[in-house]
Formats: structure tokens, C-alpha cells, sequence
């Protein structure tokens, strides 16, 4: 295996492993490097970072909210949208872990040509996040939060696992064994604010169609394969939404067809 | 014709209406079933929460689930085991599926773990959100934090299983109390029983007592004779119409009232007191 095909599947490892233990350590021995957690964090004591879908679940239920959280935000907003694109379901996520490890698993045991089809639109992401505010204005509880995968997951690694890591096996499952990609790429509302705010993003994958040679290994691995129409095609950047920056589509192209680049809004 | 009949063509406006009712029909499916799980993941009424919270609906509200009060509890400079050198267990717990608490959100139960009442009350100002409010716990006239303050809940004295009510010595709580002899005092009562002894009973001040539990970790008894309950559970409300003769400050509500209606309208003032008083019991 070459290094340039892990490449940024590692990086991307690295990064998650090295959130969650800066976490871990945040609770169990008091560094005050990035405490708090995926919800709101306070990075070095000083910065807060917060989840902008919490956010707004929270304003759903008619709460007022603190400043620290507002400007949290606005940072994780700012960052995502200006540069990051949709990097956080990729880099930052820990269910990330899960799926990925559901993904590969159904490639290797061939789970894809012999399981019968389930269908669920790619934008039931996007009703769930319209569902999720309307249910928070009802109840009056954030509603995303009391069953998001991501902060139980999150949690469990920085105060310890409870009965809510069988939802984690159930997510797995579902990704083994119901759709491909069904959880990160298709349901879950987090993804689907991510995608909104990563948009215009300046970081895009890149894609070379002359150096193309229809290889698919792309395709193959992309978590969200409808966002690489272009390949074979046209000399683009990955425009739309749902690309999570993951760069597998990178590691696995040895044909030098695709790679990270930064947008130019200027030439166009 | 025979392929029309097998699949018929749907109209441009048909097909509108259909897929404007599938996709209300799914929308509104995902809201009742998402809302029902939601109302039952709502915190028991029996949940203690953190100093200087918000009343429980509105802490539901607020909380982001972050855990910096956790942390800030269990990370605090004098939560050190003297034995071992490492950090004692926090007070602060982050809810798990199984705990009769809204999952992520900071509860305590002073059984395992009480409120050791720190004078800085670190978990408070470190609230993002404003679901521990530092007002509640801030003297207003200099400004400072003030654990006194502090109204996680309230003492309960089970009279039937308290060793002391029974007439054997203990005063446990009393002494575990970090407002000693203010939250709770000892009531000292001829024992008729043996005509030479005293009864020392403990009685909690609801007006002072913040709740802690260090009481309740304390008790001696198998099962703990004085527990914490949150206040709405545990305290009562005589209601505005009872009016203190004893007290002058009270006693002004009845002269703020002359000259307004002071008859209370309900089912029963329609009826004479006789009629409605001799009409017997009703089950």
C-alpha cells in the first residue's frame, strides 16, 4: 500500500483520534486545551465553539441563549463556510469512524450485490433538520440532541459509555446492512446543516478529466457518490454541497485526476 | 391501450397533489413519532439539578449538553483523594440512556456523591449557554458568588425511620451540614418513653438549606431517613389568601386588598354553606 493512497484517510484519523483524546484529557485530567464537548467546547480556556444546529434547536424551543455560545457559533460557522466546506463530518465527527468502518466492511464482504435495495432520498437530511426544529418548538428540548449518535458517541469517550452506544451499533448495522452510506449520507441532520454552510467554501476537491482514465475507484469510495458527476467529463471543482472533503477519492486516484485546490471565486 | 391500462399516465397536476400529500404525510409521520420520543426523554420530576440552574423546563431549554460544568466539578483543585492523590468522582454526572435524566444533561445524587458547596462555584460561570445562571447565585449587593445562595433542593426528614426520632442519639446530619445549625437544628423533646431522656430531633430550614445532600450521604440508616428533593416536589404553597395576622408585613397584603373584590368565585360559592356542607360525602 502506498502512502499517497492512505494518505489523507490517515490524516483524517489522526485528526479525529487526536479531537477526542484532547477531549478525554479536557475531563479526566483537567487540560485546559479543548474542553467541553462537540455540542460546545472552550478551546485553551478562552474560545468557545459551538455547534450551530444545537444553536438553532435551542433558539427553536424559544430559549435565550448566553453570549459564549452565540460566538461559538459564529466561529464554527464562519470557518466552515469560509474554508472548511463540509470538512467536519469527515474530519471531526466521530460516527465518521463508524460508518466508514460500515462502508468498507460492505465492499469487502460484497454486502452490495446481494442485499436488496432500500431506497431513501440523499435529502431526507434536509427534512430532518426542518423536523428537528419543528419538534424542538413543540417540546420544548432540542430535539436532534436527546438522539444524536454523534454527542452520545462524544460523550461516552469523554464520561464514559452508557446504554446509548447500542444506538452506535444500530447506526452500523443500518449502514452494513439497510443503505449504503445511509446514516452520514443520507439521514443525518448535522450533515445536512454542514452541507448548507460548506457550500461556497474555498476548499474543494479538484477534478482533471484528461488525466482521467475512467478507473471509478472514485466512485467506489466517495461516501456521497453523487457529488462526482463530473469525473470523466468535464474539468471541475466539486460544486455541490454534500462533499465532505474527505480526500478518498484523492488517496484512491493514481492517475493524478483529482486533488484539493482552493476555489478561485476571482477568475470567474 | 393495453400499456396505458398497466401504467397509467398521471397528470402533471395529479402528480403535484400526490407529491405535495406524500411529502406532508412523511413530514408530519417524523414529527409525532420524533415528538413523542422527545416528550418521554424529558428529565424525571425527581432530578437534581446543578447550583443556579433554571427551573427545569427552561434548563431543558437552554442546556447544550456540553459537560463544562461536569468538568469544572470534577477538575476543581481541592477534589483530591488524600489517600491516593488523584481526583475524587465529580458531583456533576452527564445523563446516560439508562439515568431517568435527559441524556447529556449534568444531574447529581448526593447518595454517591454530594454537593461539596465550593466557595467559587466553579461549574456555574463556566455555562455557555445561561442554563446556570449566575445570577441566581450572586449576592446583589457586592457582587460576589455566594454558595449560600445556592437552592438545589431541600432536606426531607422521614420522622418513622430516623433513628433520632425513635430516641437514640444521632445527630449525623446535623454535623455533616456545611450550614451547621442554621439548615438544619436539633429540636430537643422529652422522651415520655423512658421520662429521663431527651429526643434530639433534626429539623431542616427550608429558607436556608441549598440542598447539597451531604446531609443524606451522612444518614446512618440502612436507607437514608433525610433525603433531597427538588423543591417544587418538596415544598408546599398555602396560596395568597392566608394571611399572616401575626406578621405586619403580611399583614399589609390585607390592607393593600381593601377596596378590591376579596370573594373568592368557585363551584361551590354558587351554593349556600349549608346545602353544599350537609350534602355528604361523595366518591
Amino acid at each position: 500500500m502506498k502512502w499517497s493512497n492512505v494518505k489523507y484517510l490517515i490524516l483524517r484519523r489522526i485528526v479525529q483520534a487526536a479531537l477526542l483524546f484532547l477531549y478525554f484529557a479536557g475531563n479526566y485530567w483537567g487540560w485546559k486545551v479543548l474542553q467541553g464537548d462537540l455540542s460546545t467546547s472552550m478551546l485553551l480556556d478562552k474560545v468557545p465553539l459551538s455547534d450551530p444546529f444545537a444553536v438553532l434547536q435551542i433558539f427553536a424551543t424559544g430559549a435565550t441563549l448566553g453570549v459564549n455560545v452565540l460566538i461559538g457559533a459564529a466561529i464554527i460557522a464562519l470557518f466552515y463556510g469560509i474554508v472548511g466546506g463540509r470538512a467536519f463530518c469527515s474530519w471531526v465527527c466521530p460516527v465518521n469512524m463508524v460508518t466508514d468502518l460500515a462502508a468498507w466492511l460492505r465492499r469487502k464482504l460484497w454486502i452490495d450485490r446481494i442485499e436488496r435495495k432500500v431506497w431513501i432520498t440523499r435529502n431526507a437530511r434536509y427534512y430532518m433538520i426542518v423536523i428537528a426544529l419543528i419538534v424542538s418548538a413543540l417540546t420544548g428540548l432540542a430535539a436532534f440532541e436527546v438522539i444524536s449518535p454523534i454527542t452520545i458517541l462524544n460523550r461516552g469517550v469523554i464520561f464514559g459509555f452508557g446504554a446509548g452506544a447500542g444506538l452506535l451499533l444500530a447506526i452500523f448495522l443500518f449502514d452494513l446492512f439497510v443503505v449504503k452510506n445511509g446514516w452520514c449520507g443520507h439521514i443525518c441532520p448535522l450533515g445536512g446543516v454542514h452541507s448548507i454552510l460548506g457550500k461556497y467554501s474555498l476548499i474543494r476537491v479538484t477534478h482533471t478529466s484528461e488525466n482521467c482514465t475512467l478507473c471509478m475507484k472514485c466512485k467506489e469510495v466517495c461516501p456521497e457518490v453523487q457529488v462526482l458527476g463530473m469525473i470523466g467529463k468535464r474539468s471541475e471543482d466539486v460544486a455541490k454541497a454534500e462533499c465532505t472533503n474527505c480526500g478518498r477519492c484523492v488517496d484512491v486516484c493514481d492517475d493524478d485526476a483529482l486533488g484539493f485546490h482552493i476555489r478561485n471565486y476571482l477568475s470567474k | 391501450m393495453s400499456q396505458e391500462t398497466k401504467k397509467p399516465r398521471i397528470s402533471e397536476r395529479r402528480r403535484f397533489f400526490t407529491d405535495l400529500a406524500h411529502h406532508a404525510g412523511l413530514g408530519v409521520m417524523g414529527v409525532l413519532l420524533w415528538a413523542g420520543y422527545t416528550e418521554k426523554a424529558k428529565s424525571s420530576p425527581l432530578t437534581l439539578r446543578p447550583p443556579a440552574a433554571l427551573g427545569e423546563n427552561d434548563f431543558l431549554k437552554t442546556c447544550i449538553k456540553c459537560g463544562l460544568c461536569a468538568e469544572a466539578c470534577v477538575n476543581r483543585p481541592q477534589n483530591v483523594d488524600r489517600e491516593t492523590g488523584r481526583p475524587r468522582p465529580g458531583t456533576l454526572k452527564m445523563a446516560k440512556a439508562k439515568d431517568p435524566v435527559t441524556i447529556g444533561t449534568p444531574f447529581f445524587n448526593p447518595r454517591d456523591v454530594p454537593c461539596y458547596m465550593c466557595e467559587d462555584i466553579p461549574c456555574v460561570p463556566v455555562c455557555p449557554t445561561g442554563a446556570l445562571d449566575p445570577a441566581k447565585v450572586t449576592d446583589p449587593k457586592s457582587g460576589e458568588l455566594d454558595f449560600r445562595m445556592m437552592r438545589m433542593g431541600l432536606a426531607i426528614v422521614d420522622p418513622n425511620s430516623c433513628i433520632a426520632f425513635w430516641g437514640i442519639q444521632c445527630d449525623a446530619c446535623y454535623r455533616a451540614c456545611p450550614l451547621l445549625d442554621e439548615a438544619i437544628s436539633l429540636e430537643y423533646d422529652r422522651n415520655p418513653r423512658t421520662g429521663k431522656h431527651a429526643f434530639l430531633k433534626p429539623v431542616v430550614h427550608a429558607d436556608v438549606c441549598t440542598g447539597c445532600g451531604l446531609c443524606e450521604r451522612a444518614c446512618v440508616t440502612e436507607k437514608p431517613a433525610i433525603f433531597i428533593l427538588p423543591r417544587e416536589i418538596a415544598l408546599g404553597k398555602a396560596g395568597a389568601h392566608y394571611v399572616k395576622g401575626w406578621d405586619k408585613k403580611d399583614q399589609q397584603r390585607v390592607e393593600e386588598r381593601i377596596g378590591k373584590d376579596v370573594t373568592t368565585h368557585d363551584k361551590s360559592s354558587s351554593e349556600s354553606p349549608e346545602d353544599y356542607l350537609n350534602r355528604g360525602l361523595e366518591f
